[in-house]
């Protein structure tokens, strides 16, 4: 593990330090980065009923089974990335802890065929919300965020400015959390600062 | 642009797909065995229809999981969407 003096944000290259927080009061949309949020990578039978309930019993709400749906809360939710595939997400710090629960849980159930990784570090969140944030995002996504066809819970894989993005509808704002690769944070913010520069940015505060 | 149904996600752009070529073309058995006109008919052939091909496709950007469709190559019209391991229809359409 990484000594948590070293980590720095993938933004850090980008100074926004001076700009967080500051009162903007023409801004439509609120950009802000979510750094510390433990994901772990799940994989495992959803026909399975004793694990899904064995899950069920550590996480405290239920996988989602449905397609592009979440599950939990803006701190703990469940992500459903594909039919045998879910992102979790805790507080930072608690990612070791939940591990070795879902661990202990599926081997107690005789869960087959159940893998998982952690990969809190393997893409950051950026927040995007406000009045116009769906309009930003249209600029750049394929996908219809309409609310007849994309609401709060919905979550879907999709590109964003061609970037590979998990997309996740967070509040009726609206308001998105955008998981994206490390590597390719400062880039997509610089693309959303762009893309909602005519509705008004303000930068809000880091978690 | 193709809009493909994803068996898994529901209709989205091409963009966040991979095309994996024509679909059941089964790997030789016993490859040791084979001249080499037959590996290279195995490796380099397709049917190239103008009309019905049945293709393999994966939703790379979205649930990254791989599927069959069959794919009209004149009208790009996708006629069916089916699992993995499925078998392909005799006929078309
Ligand atoms: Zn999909």
């Amino acid at each position: 593990m990484v000594d948590p003096s070293l980590r720095q944000s993938p933004l850090a290259t980008l100074h926004l330090g001076g700009r967080e927080g500051q009162p903007a009061p023409e801004a439509s949309v609120h950009l802000a980065e979510r750094r510390s949020v433990g994901k772990i990578n799940l994989r495992a039978d959803p026909g399975d009923g004793v694990l899904m309930n064995a899950f069920e019993s550590v996480l405290g709400y239920p996988l989602p089974l449905d397609p592009n749906r979440t599950s939990g809360d803006g701190k703990r939710g469940a992500l459903r990335l594909g039919p045998d595939e879910w992102l979790v997400t805790v507080p930072g710090g608690q990612e070791n802890a939940l591990f070795g629960a879902l661990g202990t849980a599926a081997t107690a159930a005789g869960g087959k065929h159940v893998a998982l990784s952690d990969v809190s570090d393997a893409r950051t969140i950026l927040t995007l919300a406000g009045p116009r944030a769906r309009d930003v995002l249209q600029k750049g996504c394929g996908l219809d965020l309409h609310p007849r066809a994309f609401q709060t819970g919905h979550c879907a894989g999709t590109l964003l400015a061609r970037a590979a993005i998990l997309l996740h509808q967070t509040g009726d704002a609206p308001a998105y959390d955008i998981h994206v690769a490390w590597s390719f944070a400062a880039y997509l913010w610089v693309w959303l600062e762009d893309a909602g520069a005519e509705y008004g940015v303000a930068v809000g505060e880091v978690e | 642009m193709l809009r493909i149904e994803c068996p898994h996600c529901g209709a989205r752009d091409e963009a966040e797909f991979s095309c994996g070529g024509e679909a059941h073309i089964a790997r030789p058995k016993e490859p040791d065995k084979l001249s080499d006109a037959e590996w290279a008919d195995y490796l380099y052939m397709r049917t190239n229809p103008k009309g019905i091909l049945a293709e393999r496709w994966c939703h790379t950007f979205g649930c990254r999981r791989w599927f069959n469709i069959e794919r009209d190559t004149v009208s790009h019209e996708i006629l069916r969407v089916y699992a993995m391991g499925e078998p392909r229809r005799e006929s078309g359409t």
